[in-house]
């Protein structure tokens, strides 16, 4: 029920790998982490979401907070590794058409 | 319709930290009852939200507590979760509702009132009370119980 965030930042190119549980308890946790650099200029983050087992709508907020303020800063913003489960939530809230995300068979990174 | 059921009640402190644990408890309510794996994600999901809502705006400082009871039937699970805080303004909560829509400008994506959308989609039944607090009513049935009742109307 934890939540471990790896962050890559090489030159204004992030990527950060998510392992475990997005809920109202570790998405503040997420969102402290990854806010600050998602306002570098012309960023680029990668978030890879293959180990996050669960997910609801906590998550959704912070992704949707971060691809604002990354597109705010001229960057580009993208989600991989999702798995069905994960993939519905985007699909079902109208996300998967907003938020360049890729599935886990799409490969995650590495 | 049988009115014979299980019924299992569960308090926690309205921390965030304790969603997760409600969490774990559900999954092993609704595998025993045979839910499938993806109907159980959804009750993870759809009961989460729920808590989360009572934990976010029912309690200023994250005082007082959030019930959550499971009424296990034998063709459906019934779930309610309620708080005695302060009400919220629940129609400012529902205004948020609703998928996104694409072509939406990003600069004025909303970042959270998707809770009570996911809810009302991904269980069967949804009815809310406001009344000293907020009560949430979920239902989900089981689908193989549907199947089978379905076989059984068509054998005979």
């Amino acid at each position: 029920m934890n939540i471990t965030i790896d962050v890559k930042d090489i030159n204004s190119t992030v990527e950060v790998q998510v392992k475990g549980e997005i809920d109202a308890y570790t998405a503040p946790k997420l969102r402290e982490s990854l806010f600050p650099l998602s306002e570098q200029a012309n960023v680029s983050m990668v978030v890879d979401l293959t180990e996050v087992s669960y997910m609801d709508s906590t998550g959704l907020g912070v992704f949707v907070g971060l691809f604002k303020s990354v597109r705010a800063h001229n960057g580009e913003f993208k989600l991989i590794g999702l798995s069905e489960r994960l993939r519905r939530l985007f699909d079902i809230t109208g996300l998967a058409d907003i938020i360049d995300i890729k599935s886990h068979a799409e490969g995650g990174l590495e | 319709m049988s009115q014979a059921y299980d019924y299992i009640e569960m308090k926690i402190p309205a921390k965030p930290n304790f969603i997760g644990v409600i969490r774990l408890t559900l999954s092993g309510i609704a595998s025993r009852m045979g839910f499938t794996y993806d109907e159980i994600e959804d009750l993870k999901i759809a009961t989460s939200e729920a808590c989360t809502n009572a934990v976010q705006h029912a309690y200023k400082d994250n005082q007082g507590e959030v019930k959550i009871s499971f009424g296990l039937y034998e063709d459906r699970l019934e779930v309610m979760v309620s708080d005695s805080g302060e009400s919220c303004d629940f129609d400012e909560v529902r205004q948020g509702l609703g998928p996104y829509e694409n072509g939406q400008n990003v600069e004025f994506l909303r970042e959270g009132g998707l809770g009570l959308y996911l809810i009302e989609t991904l269980m069967d039944e949804v009815k809310i009370h406001q009344h000293e607090g907020v009560t949430v009513f979920m239902t989900k049935f089981l689908e193989r119980e549907q199947v089978e009742m379905d076989a059984k109307t068509l054998s005979t």
